[in-house]
């Protein structure tokens, strides 16, 4: 619906569980609103269709799950490096491999530190409910257009399959720049490329560099970050995503018991909240990592807060029944809060 | 004085990199004069692929997307939805067409994407340095292939043109060469007509067309031209497989 929303009109995908609800969805609207949906015969081919309709300047889409993102971080390279924008919804898995199709952060690491081949980053945002899901969709085309770049949504299980309300937003207009790099047609004027070679002399260390200062920019500008109950808090529980909804009810808790504990939710991984969060545990000392994996994001929070405070984690590799409860991640707590009293 | 033979408008007025003996040039001229022919340059956005033929943004003055290793057909795929009114065409190697990018010819092809792809067969990866190919003939020695392609390890060359013409999705499939000035004029009325199918809307054309490759098959130019009809033809029969009446 946010996707429809921001004005996107095609879509490409490969059938994959837990995302299957997106194609489902766009199969039947699309067409009515003079677009185009193609089952593509696998994610490689669905990701190429995105490059190609994202190279004639349309608002274009495509989504899957973990081990199809696999598939897809060839296109996501080579959009990279050519600068093409779209957007790419990854309804995660647990892995390795085949893995399951539980709740799971262990793509963590394959979305926010490139992926694919080349060195390049892309935005990646991080929903908490089905109202993010809609509202950073739409987020998410604005972005790709204005720093021409593909940019993920990261979810998962949990996530993909919620029931919630939705309110549908009046959408925030955001200026974005006028195109003039889209493939058309010469039509009589300059020849365009759309491309990612580069073997001039000099030419693709500039183009790097130009990519490099592309990413300074979003970490100067486009950090997202939520925060709760951090103001007096000796503990910030740190998470993302669906984890994030389970720390904030064991924070309540912990608060309930009198415990002086905040949460620090990361909306995007990439850039990643560094100075908000380095902010929030500075003041508190204390930082408990909370994921749905054996640790990831963890490296990033230790490189923001570095020697301002102490880091700790908890997760447990994803698969059935490793969901952890409000009252497991409250018992965490409670070990952490121990020696932090003032 | 009257000028009766001149470079194609949608060719650009440059040198290419093509080795001596190369059968590029003379297919970028053919494909070049279709484009003229119908008028569709200034509407037209070519899909380049991986191999020798990446540079056809230098060669041609047309808008062009760079795809990756295999995927113009999904690339072109995405762009002719996008932009319907656009002509759009692919050219590729029998690398990157016939061997990584078989999942997407194939399905390009039976979607029947109004789409045009120009096949360059010369059995071999010219860019990497003469490998064998999925085309590389049986016996054929290629860097990779030191002691001939032995069917019964590497399987047999594959016939593209007729493979895609048992397909719903495909208006039209040929095979031509460029080895002989009759097969040079038997190859520009082909394309020709495999882009009008796409001017006229009528679906998925195709056009395979036997190459020479003298630098990786260690021939003189010459030699490398009598190898097409020699070696090639017999193997790869050049024809119209499918020609669909709309």
């Amino acid at each position: 619906m946010g996707a429809v929303e921001a004005g996107c009109r095609y879509y490409f995908g490969y059938p994959i569980t837990p995302q299957s609800d997106i194609p489902e969805y766009l199969s039947r609207e699309l067409p009515g609103l003079n677009g185009e949906f193609i089952q593509a015969e696998s994610e490689i081919g669905a990701i190429n269709m995105l490059l190609g309709a994202s190279a004639t300047g349309a608002r274009a889409m495509t989504s899957s799950s973990s081990p199809g993102i696999s598939l897809k971080q060839e296109g996501i390279s080579y959009m990279a490096g050519a600068e093409l924008p779209g957007v790419i919804i990854n309804i995660s898995r647990s892995g390795p491999g085949l893995g399951g199709i539980d709740a799971s952060q262990s793509d963590y690491f394959q979305c926010v530190k490139g992926g694919g081949h080349g060195g390049y980053h892309i935005p990646v945002l991080a929903p908490n409910s089905v109202q993010e899901m809609y509202d950073l969709t739409m987020h998410a085309f604005d972005l790709a257009d204005l720093y021409r770049t593909p940019v993920m949504l990261l979810g998962d299980s949990v996530i993909g399959q919620m029931k919630e309300a939705l309110v549908p937003n009046p959408r925030p207009v955001r200026e974005l720049p006028a195109k003039g790099w889209e493939v058309r047609g010469k039509s009589g004027a300059e020849q365009r490329v759309v491309k990612s070679l580069f073997l001039g002399d000099g030419e693709l260390e500039a183009h790097n560099w130009h990519l490099h200062a592309k990413y300074q920019v979003m970490k100067e500008k486009e950090c997202i970050s939520e925060e709760y109950e951090t103001a007096d808090a000796r503990l910030i529980v740190a998470g993302f995503g669906s984890v994030s909804r389970i720390a904030h009810t064991a924070v309540t808790m912990a608060r309930a018991e009198g415990m002086k504990v905040g949460l620090f939710r990361p909306v995007t991984l990439f850039p990643f909240p560094e100075k908000a969060l380095a902010q929030a545990a500075g003041r508190a000392g204390k930082v408990l990592v909370v994921e749905l994996n054996t640790g990831q994001m963890v490296e990033d929070v230790r490189l923001s807060v570095g020697a301002a405070a102490q880091v700790s984690f908890y997760g447990r590799p994803p698969g059935a029944g490793s969901l952890p409860s409000p009252e497991e991640l409250l018992e965490v707590i409670r070990k952490n809060y121990e020696g932090t009293a003032r | 004085m009257q000028q009766v033979f001149k470079r194609p408008q949608s060719l650009k007025d440059v040198q290419t990199h093509f080795c001596p003996g190369c059968h590029h040039g003379t297919i970028h001229r053919l494909v070049a004069d279709a484009m003229d022919l119908y008028g569709v340059q200034d509407r037209t956005i070519g899909v380049a692929s991986v191999g020798c033929s990446v540079f056809l943004y230098g060669y041609f003055d047309i808008d062009v997307v760079e795809a990756p290793h295999g995927r113009a057909p999904a690339v072109a795929t995405g762009v002719k939805r996008a932009k319907p009114e656009s002509f759009v065409f692919t050219y590729q190697g029998d690398g990157d067409l016939a061997a990584i990018g078989t999942a997407e010819i194939i399905h390009a092809a039976n979607r029947g994407e109004d789409i045009t792809v120009v096949f360059v067969n010369n059995t071999t990866y010219g860019m990497t340095g003469g490998q064998m190919a999925p085309t590389t003939l049986v016996g054929q020695k290629t860097s990779t292939s030191p002691y001939g392609r032995d069917k019964s390890k590497d399987g047999s060359p594959i016939r593209m043109a007729e493979l895609l013409a048992q397909l719903g999705g495909v208006a039209y499939s040929a095979r031509v060469a460029v080895d002989s000035p009759k097969h040079v004029l038997e190859a520009k009325k082909v394309i020709r007509e495999a882009f009008g199918y796409q001017v006229e809307g009528k679906g998925f054309s195709f056009v395979e067309v036997l190459s020479a490759c003298p630098t990786n098959w260690g021939m003189n130019p010459l030699k490398a031209n009598a190898r097409v009809g020699e070696e090639m033809i017999p193997y790869f029969p050049l024809g119209v497989f499918k020609k669909e009446e709309a």
